[in-house]
């Protein structure tokens, strides 16, 4: 009886390990901008694909230049690919840089170099690596998670560019900007949909899974990676909120989003470091995710989103904590009225007993009525 | 000059039909040739014509001591069904036609079957798996076993070969199919290993990912087999969280298993598992070989279900039309005598199975196929289990 506590106090601690990594993201961005990230739950599913995508790359599965093509190809594909990083390096250079910048010699000369630069990287990097046949795995995933939560915060402030920032500079009312997102999630999911097709993609096993057997209960290395590395990104962001400069300008926009700027803080480098967080804790989620339950597909963002959604609110959307908590709860939640009734109550029982708690606590467990947030 | 053109032309038309008339049989295919499944279409006339020429190649199909040729009419259902149906009413009314086989999918056999059962012909559709097909039809016939079947052959299975007293299900309480299967599974145990057998009747919902909760359950309860009827994109998930959690017995599926996405997303997890379907064309052996050699040999490719049924459903009127002894030239009376020996056939030797009918319904009882997913991860031919 004892073992079967254990296991599935261990089953909970897994699922709630992702419903809180992705319900950190949703608090974040509630915290500082009051607005609900809908396309929360498919940056997640984007998260779990770049994983994916990143992951084979290393292994040197996929490649962005196919290898069995004629070379006049092959240069091509470079040339589109460094065109591409070219076009966004000079973006970013004219927007860092002073005023008639762009105009200067010295621009162009830079752009020229950036370009072959880029041109070498894409065609000697773009081939995929081939690592040595047993490689160690550990290696891949090392490389996997920075690459993932890079390239998942970039659709993030992506998004919250072209999207989020236009809303909120044209002063439109919160609402519409709500509506944006979850118009942004649904062009995620069906972008993704009509660039890989509907068939699921199987995910890589990165390490190799080993299988722990103590007194009857079972575990996994995964899901103890999964389990470690939830607490360990809470007590980072619980650290970088509370007690960095950053965080102490996340709080305050989150408390005065009109006087910040004039205190001399840069409100919109703020939204974005907040963007970057919230979206690679997601990509993050994305890639353990895909590493325990191996099969992709476009639409598995949507349940889980509203899941881990439904535990920040309950938690009390805004504070860390609060989202933390609210994820575990929900999971174990699940997994008793799984073990103890069936499957078919299960959202039932759990969400009816979240609305008790809503109920009797509006503001959520950890929440305060309208002070500051985060 | 003009009438002696007019009776030749007329001649010409009438003398086919009176040279050989008495000495064709006249067999109608309803098939998707275009539309949305072509493959299947294509499948089922390949089939077909390699069992005309085998039996045209050795003198025709003997019936009451005489030979008769095999003359197969197919004609395009489009996929649809108001064009099946009318495709039914063409080879029954205008080709005359003995008797039919198609429409394959449920779809289309369900319309067409009403058709065919109004007009007296008899209608056999190889791959139908709905029951409302031949449901209270006297005239129309499939070649395949029903959902409901392979729960007790999956039952039977693992009771006999895998010796497991006890097991545990797993399965989606939101599809029929699923529920259906374990239903009779649950059932069909029972009855054999005694009741409370079936240690574990855990249920999820489709989309679902996390099984732990479940998995954990069935696990304690300690079966010996667990069956999961359902689909590929399921079955690799809980496979592998099964075998995470300390599962170590065997895994044994549905024909829901039987796609070769299966193994894109199971990898190493799903090699030595067992699933009842209704066709291997790997490890096959006599009869159902030397049909797929013949097969690849012709048309450069391996069967699958669909033209494996098409050739049991096509042989299995063939076997009726001999069985009523003699062809009288009547053909609403020879129609019924196909529908009379054909619904009392029994012991049909086909290659998916030995195929009998009751007398009662149009529902063949067949053995299924057990499928074992080899070290290389083929679905390779285990065994026949007859219920």
């Amino acid at each position: 009886m004892l073992e079967t506590v254990i296991q599935q106090a261990l089953n909970a601690l897994q699922l709630g390990s992702y419903y809180s990594l992705i319900a950190l993201g949703y608090c974040l961005v509630y915290g500082v901008l009051l607005l609900i990230n809908f396309a929360h739950g498919d940056i997640f599913m984007v998260g779990a694909y770049i994983a994916f995508f990143a992951a084979t790359f290393i292994m040197g599965q996929h490649a962005f230049i196919p290898a069995n093509v004629s070379p006049l190809a092959q240069i091509a594909c470079t040339g589109f690919f460094a065109i591409i990083l070219t076009a966004s390096a000079a973006y970013i250079i004219g927007r860092v840089t002073r005023e008639g910048f762009r105009q200067t010699r010295a621009f162009k000369l830079l752009i020229g170099g950036l370009f072959v630069l880029f041109s070498l990287l894409v065609y000697f990097l773009g081939k995929g690596f081939v690592l040595p046949k047993g490689a160690d795995r550990w290696v891949v995933m090392g490389a996997t998670v920075p690459l993932t939560m890079l390239l998942t915060a970039a659709v993030g402030i992506f998004i919250e560019r072209v999207a989020y920032r236009p809303l909120r500079q044209k002063g439109a009312n919160r609402l519409y900007v709500v509506i944006t997102a979850l118009m942004m999630g649904i062009i995620l999911e069906y972008g993704n949909l009509s660039a890989l097709g509907a068939s699921r993609i199987p995910f890589p096993p990165l390490i190799k899974t080993a299988i722990f057997e103590i007194a009857g209960v079972t575990v996994t290395n995964l899901k103890l990676i999964s389990i470690g590395v939830a607490f360990a990104v809470f007590g980072l962001l619980q650290w970088i909120v509370t007690r960095t400069k950053l965080g102490m300008a996340m709080r305050a926009v989150s408390y005065d989003k009109f006087a910040v700027p004039l205190m001399g803080i840069p409100l919109d480098i703020i939204i974005v470091f907040t963007f970057f967080l919230g979206s690679s804790m997601a990509g993050l989620a994305g890639m353990l995710y895909a590493m325990n339950f191996p099969v992709l597909d476009p639409f598995m963002g949507a349940l889980v989103g509203w899941k881990a959604f439904v535990a920040a609110v309950v938690g009390g959307i805004g504070d860390i904590r609060g989202a933390f908590v609210g994820g575990f709860l929900l999971a174990i939640l699940e997994i008793v009225v799984a073990a103890v009734f069936s499957s078919e109550l299960r959202d039932l029982i759990s969400f009816t007993i979240l609305l008790g708690i809503l109920t009797m606590k509006p503001t959520g467990l950890f929440g305060t009525a309208k002070t500051t947030k985060i | 000059m003009k009438k002696l053109l007019v009776a030749l032309l007329a001649l010409a038309f009438v003398f086919p039909a009176a040279a050989f008339g008495a000495d064709t049989i006249k067999i109608g295919f309803n098939i998707p040739l275009t539309g949305d499944i072509p493959k299947v279409g294509e499948m089922s006339k390949d089939a077909a014509e390699l069992l005309k020429e085998k039996i045209n190649g050795a003198g025709g199909l003997a019936v009451g001591g005489k030979k008769y040729m095999l003359d197969f009419v197919y004609v395009d259902n489009e996929a649809k069904p108001e064009s099946a149906v009318n495709a039914a009413l063409k080879l029954i009314e205008g080709e005359k036609v003995l008797a039919m086989v198609g429409p394959q999918g449920s779809g289309r056999a369900v319309p067409a079957g009403e058709v065919a059962n109004n007009n007296k012909t008899v209608m056999v559709s190889a791959w139908s798996t709905n029951p409302k097909t031949t449901e209270n039809r006297p005239f129309v016939f499939r070649a395949c076993f029903l959902d409901d079947f392979q729960g007790p052959t999956a039952a039977k299975f693992a009771t006999g070969e895998l010796k497991a007293k006890t097991a545990a299900v797993l399965f989606a309480v939101d599809q029929d199919y699923s529920k259906g299967i374990s239903e009779f599974f649950k059932k069909a145990f029972e009855k054999t290993a005694g009741p409370g057998s079936v240690v574990a009747y855990e249920t999820f919902t489709t989309k679902d990912v996390d099984f732990s909760a479940q998995l954990t359950k069935i696990i304690k309860a300690k079966p010996d087999v667990l069956f999961v009827p359902q689909y590929y994109n399921e079955v690799p998930l809980i496979v592998k969280q099964a075998r995470e959690l300390g599962y170590k017995g065997p895994i044994l599926g549905s024909d829901s298993w039987g796609s070769a996405e299966l193994m894109n997303l199971c990898g190493d997890d799903c090699k030595g598992l067992f699933f009842v379907t209704h066709f291997a064309a790997a490890g096959a052996k006599g009869a159902t070989k030397e049909f797929i050699d013949a097969f690849n040999a012709k048309f450069k490719q391996i069967p699958d279900d669909v033209g494996a049924l098409t050739w049991d459903a096509t042989g299995m009127i063939l076997a009726a039309i001999q069985k009523m002894g003699a062809i009288s030239g009547d053909l609403a009376k020879d129609r019924e005598g196909v529908r009379a020996a054909m619904s009392t056939m029994t012991g049909y030797d086909g290659i998916t199975g030995k195929m009998s009918f009751d007398g009662k319904t149009g529902d063949p009882i067949k053995c299924a196929v057990i499928v074992k997913i080899d070290d290389k991860g083929e679905f390779t031919f285990h065994e026949s289990v007859c219920p």
